[in-house]
C-alpha cells in the first residue's frame, strides 16, 4: 500500500489513471537498488511511451504474435492491439518506407530491425527519406521516427550478422543515434528517442538484453528521460580517459578495476550518445587524465574512435601526454570459430593493455638516447 | 468551363510547354529541373477529383504536382534557381518540393522511394480514421522496383487506402519500356491488386479514374492506376531525348495527344469560350510566368548561416527545446583551441564557418 501511494506522488502527483506497464518494474520500493534487465527497460520504455501518446506505434518482424524476437516487446500486442503493434513480411525496404510515410504525416513510428545487419536493405530511407527531409524541406518535413534493434556482435552468428552500424548511421547529419549500455539507459534513451521530433537510430546490443543492472527509483517514473548528446562518466579517474559505448562500457569498467589495482587510475566515459558526440565531455575529461583510449566492437577504419581522437587533438591537442590510442574490432569480416571470433572484438585484457600503453608514454624523449 | 480555382490552374500548365525552364545549377544527369511538359497536365485532372486533405507523394518531376497543391509560380522558380523564396527555401532544389499544409509530401530524388513512403502516407491516414487516400506517383521506370512490391504487398494486407499511380511515359530516362520491363503493362503489375488503365493525355478520364479510385481504395485497400502518357523533353537537361527515340514520335504525339490541345478542342466545340478567350488566358498566364521568373531572379540567395539550420528539428537534447544546428554549433559544444598553440589552419575569411558552423 504505502508504495503504491509513493508511486503516485513520483508520477507527478495528479491522479491520473494510467494503465500500468504490462512488465511492471514497480514492485516494492525498498532501501536496496531495484535490479532490472536491460529487455525489461527496454520493453518498459515502449510500453509507457505508447501509453503516454497514441500516436506511437511499433511495427517490425515478430514484434506481436512472437512477442518480439528478442521478447523485447513481449505483451504489447495484447495490450495495445493490431492496429499499434504490427508485424511485417520480411521486407525492410517496404515497411521501412512506410514507417518514414506515417512519420512524414505525423505519427510517432518504432520501427524495429531484427538486427541492424537487416537495416541496410533499408538503409536508403533511413538516410535519404528519413534523415535528410528535414533540411531538404527547410524544416517542412520533420520525421519524429526511431529505428531500433541489435546492433553489432553477438556470438557465433558469423559475417553477415555481427557488423556494427554505430559509424555507418553516426556520420549522417540529420540523423541522432544512441547506443544505451545498461538499463537506465535504456529506459532513459529510448523514451527520449520516441519523444524526440528527429529520426533516432537506436543501437540496442543482444547480449546485454539478458543483463540486470540496478535502476535508481527516477529511473523507473514514467516521467524519466535522459537528455540526448550527453554522455555519462560512469567512473572517475585521473590517469586515462577510456571512452566507450555499448557492451564495450561493461568490458572498460571491468578494465579499470584491473588497472585500479596497478596503480592507474581510469575515467571511463560511456558515450550514450553517438551523434551529437558529446566532444565537451570527453575533452574535458582527457584535459584533466591526458590520455585516452578509445574502444568499441566495430571495424578500425573511419569507425567512432577515429572520430573521437581526431575530436581530441583537434580541441585538446596540448593536453595530451601521449598518443591517442583506440581499440576495435579486427578489420576482417566476423569469422564463425569461437577462438576466431574472440580475437575478433576487443576484449578485457586488450583495454588494459592499450591504457596501459597510453600510461607508460610519459617517458621523456631524452632518456632514450 | 467553370472558373473554379482547379481550372484556372489548367492553362497554367500551358506556361511550362516552351521552353523547359533552365536550372541554374550543374549540368548533370540527375539535373531534372525541367522536362516537366505536357506530361504533367494530368495531376490537375486529379485534382479536380480530390481534396487538399488527401495526399500525393511522387517522384522528382514534382513542380506542375507542387502547383496543383496550391504553390506559387514565384516558389517554383526561387527554388530551381537556389533562392531564398523557394518553397525549401533555396535548399532543397529542384527535386525536393514540398507543401505539407496542402498534403503534398515531395519531391524525391531516390527512384521509387516515393511508393513505400505514399503507403506509408496512407497508413496513417487510415491510423488517424481521416478518411482520405494517398496518391502515390511513380514512372514506368520505377514500376520495377522491389521495394514498390512490398510496399503493395504490405498495402494489400493491411487494406491501406494507397492509390499507386504509374505516370508511364514509356521511357525510364533513355530505357524505352519495352526494354525493362518484362511486362509493361503496369496496371496488371500489382496481381492481386486491381488495376485501371487510364488515357493520362485527357485530362477528364484522368479526374474520373481518380475519383473512382478513391472511392475503391477507401473501402478495399489498395489500387493501381497507370496514366498513358507522353514525355516530349529528354530526361534532363542533360539529355537531348532524341538519341533513344525519332523525332517522328515525338512529333506525332504532339499532334495527335496533346492534352492542351484536347482541352482547348472540347472548351472551343462546346463554345464554353472563344479562341481570343482562350489566347487571352494563356497571354496572361504566360505573362505570370514571366513576372515570377523575374520576382524569382531578384529574390536573394540564402543567408550563409543557412547552412546550418534545419539539420534537425529540435537541438540535441530533450531537455534543449531550441531550433536545431550541427552537433557542436553552439560554443559550449565545441572547446576553444588552445591559442598558445597557434591556429595555423584557420583561413582568414570572416565567413568561414567550419564544418560545424562554429569555428
Amino acid at each position: 500500500m504505502w508504495g503504491i501511494l509513493r508511486q503516485k506522488v513520483v508520477a507527478g502527483g495528479s491522479p491520473l489513471v494510467r494503465i500500468r506497464p504490462v512488465v511492471s518494474a514497480l514492485r516494492s520500493y525498498s532501501s536496496a537498488a531495484k535490479e532490472m534487465m536491460v529487455r525489461d527497460a527496454l520493453n518498459s520504455a515502449l510500453d509507457e511511451e505508447m501509453s503516454a501518446d497514441p500516436k506511437v506505434f511499433l511495427m517490425g518482424e515478430e514484434v506481436g504474435e512472437y512477442q518480439g524476437a528478442y521478447k523485447i516487446s513481449k505483451g504489447l500486442l495484447d495490450k495495445y492491439g493490431p492496429e499499434r503493434v504490427l508485424d511485417t513480411p520480411i521486407t525492410e525496404a517496404g515497411f521501412t518506407g512506410i514507417g518514414v510515410g506515417a512519420a512524414y504525416y505525423g505519427l510517432k513510428p518504432v520501427v524495429e530491425f531484427m538486427t541492424f545487419n537487416f537495416s541496410m536493405q533499408a538503409i536508403d530511407h533511413i538516410i535519404n527519406s528519413a534523415a535528410k527531409s528535414n533540411y531538404m524541406s527547410a524544416g517542412q518535413m520533420p520525421v519524429p521516427i526511431v529505428f531500433r534493434g541489435p546492433n553489432g556482435a553477438a556470438a557465433g552468428v558469423g559475417a553477415q550478422h555481427s557488423h556494427c552500424y554505430a559509424a555507418w548511421y553516426a556520420s549522417c547529419p540529420g540523423l541522432k543515434v544512441l547506443a544505451p549500455y545498461n538499463s537506465e539507459d535504456a529506459r532513459g534513451l529510448l523514451k527520449a528517442a520516441i519523444r524526440d521530433p528527429d529520426p533516432v537510430v537506436f543501437l540496442e546490443n543482444e547480449l546485454l538484453y539478458g543483463e540486470s543492472f540496478p535502476v535508481s527509483a527516477e529511473a523507473l517514473d514514467s516521467s524519466f528521460c535522459l537528455p540526448i548528446g550527453k554522455a555519462k562518466i560512469e567512473r572517475e579517474g585521473k590517469d586515462v580517459t577510456i571512452t566507450a559505448f555499448s557492451k564495450m562500457v561493461g568490458f572498460s569498467l571491468k578494465a579499470a578495476d584491473i588497472l585500479a589495482k596497478e596503480g592507474i587510475s581510469a575515467e571511463v566515459i560511456n558515450l550514450r550518445s553517438i551523434r551529437p558526440l558529446d566532444r565537451a565531455t570527453i575533452n574535458a575529461s582527457v584535459r584533466k587524465t591526458n590520455r585516452l583510449v578509445t574502444v568499441e566492437e566495430g571495424f578500425p577504419q573511419h569507425g567512432i574512435g577515429a572520430e573521437i581522437c581526431t575530436s581530441v587533438i583537434e580541441d585538446s591537442f596540448g593536453y595530451l601526454d601521449a598518443p591517442v590510442e583506440r581499440i576495435s574490432g579486427a578489420d576482417v569480416p566476423m569469422p564463425y570459430a569461437a577462438n576466431l571470433e574472440r580475437m575478433a572484438v576487443p576484449q578485457v585484457e586488450d583495454i588494459v593493455r592499450a591504457a596501459k600503453r597510453a600510461c607508460y608514454r610519459a617517458r621523456p624523449m631524452a632518456a632514450v638516447a | 468551363m467553370s472558373s473554379s480555382p482547379s481550372s484556372a490552374r489548367w492553362p497554367s500548365c500551358a506556361g511550362w510547354r516552351s521552353p523547359p525552364i533552365p536550372s541554374t545549377r550543374r549540368n548533370s544527369s540527375v539535373d531534372s529541373a525541367t522536362c516537366t511538359t505536357a506530361r504533367k497536365l494530368w495531376p490537375i485532372g486529379m485534382e479536380a477529383a480530390i481534396t487538399k486533405k488527401d495526399c500525393i507523394i511522387t517522384a522528382y518531376r514534382d513542380h506542375c504536382t507542387f502547383l496543383g497543391r496550391g504553390g506559387t509560380l514565384l516558389q517554383v522558380f526561387s527554388e530551381l534557381m537556389g533562392r531564398k523564396d523557394g518553397c525549401s527555401k533555396g535548399k532543397g532544389g529542384s527535386m525536393h518540393f514540398y507543401k505539407k499544409d496542402a498534403n503534398f509530401y515531395g519531391g524525391h530524388g531516390i527512384v521509387g522511394a516515393q511508393v513505400p513512403l505514399g503507403c506509408g502516407l496512407a497508413f496513417a491516414q487510415k491510423y488517424s480514421k481521416d478518411e482520405t487516400v494517398t496518391f502515390a506517383l511513380y514512372g514506368d521506370g520505377a514500376a520495377n522496383q522491389g521495394q514498390l512490391f512490398e510496399a503493395l504487398n504490405i498495402s494489400a494486407l493491411w487494406d491501406l487506402p494507397a492509390i499507386l499511380v504509374c505516370e508511364n511515359n514509356h521511357y525510364g530516362m533513355g530505357t524505352a519500356e519495352w526494354r525493362a520491363a518484362k511486362s509493361p503493362s503496369y496496371y496488371k503489375r500489382g496481381d492481386y491488386v486491381p488495376g485501371l488503365k487510364v488515357d493520362g493525355m485527357d485530362a477528364l478520364a484522368v479526374k474520373q479514374a481518380c475519383k473512382f479510385a478513391k472511392e475503391h481504395a477507401l473501402k478495399n485497400g489498395p489500387i493501381i492506376l497507370e496514366m498513358d502518357t507522353y514525355r516530349y523533353h529528354g530526361h534532363s537537361m542533360s539529355d537531348p531525348g532524341s538519341t533513344y527515340r525519332t523525332r517522328d514520335e515525338i512529333s506525332g504525339v504532339r499532334q495527335e495527344r496533346d492534352p492542351i490541345e484536347r482541352v482547348r478542342k472540347l472548351i472551343l466545340s462546346h463554345d464554353l469560350a472563344t479562341e481570343k478567350e482562350l489566347k487571352d488566358i494563356e497571354k496572361e498566364i504566360r505573362k505570370e510566368v514571366d513576372e515570377a521568373i523575374a520576382q524569382a531572379k531578384e529574390s536573394p540567395m540564402p543567408d550563409p548561416s543557412e547552412l546550418f539550420t534545419n539539420v534537425y528539428a529540435k537541438g540535441y537534447g530533450a531537455e534543449k527545446g531550441e531550433e536545431g544546428g550541427a552537433p557542436g554549433g553552439e560554443k559550449g559544444q565545441r572547446l576553444q583551441m588552445n591559442l598558445c598553440h597557434g591556429d595555423i589552419t584557420a583561413p582568414d575569411c570572416k565567413e568561414w564557418l567550419g564544418p560545424w558552423g562554429n569555428h
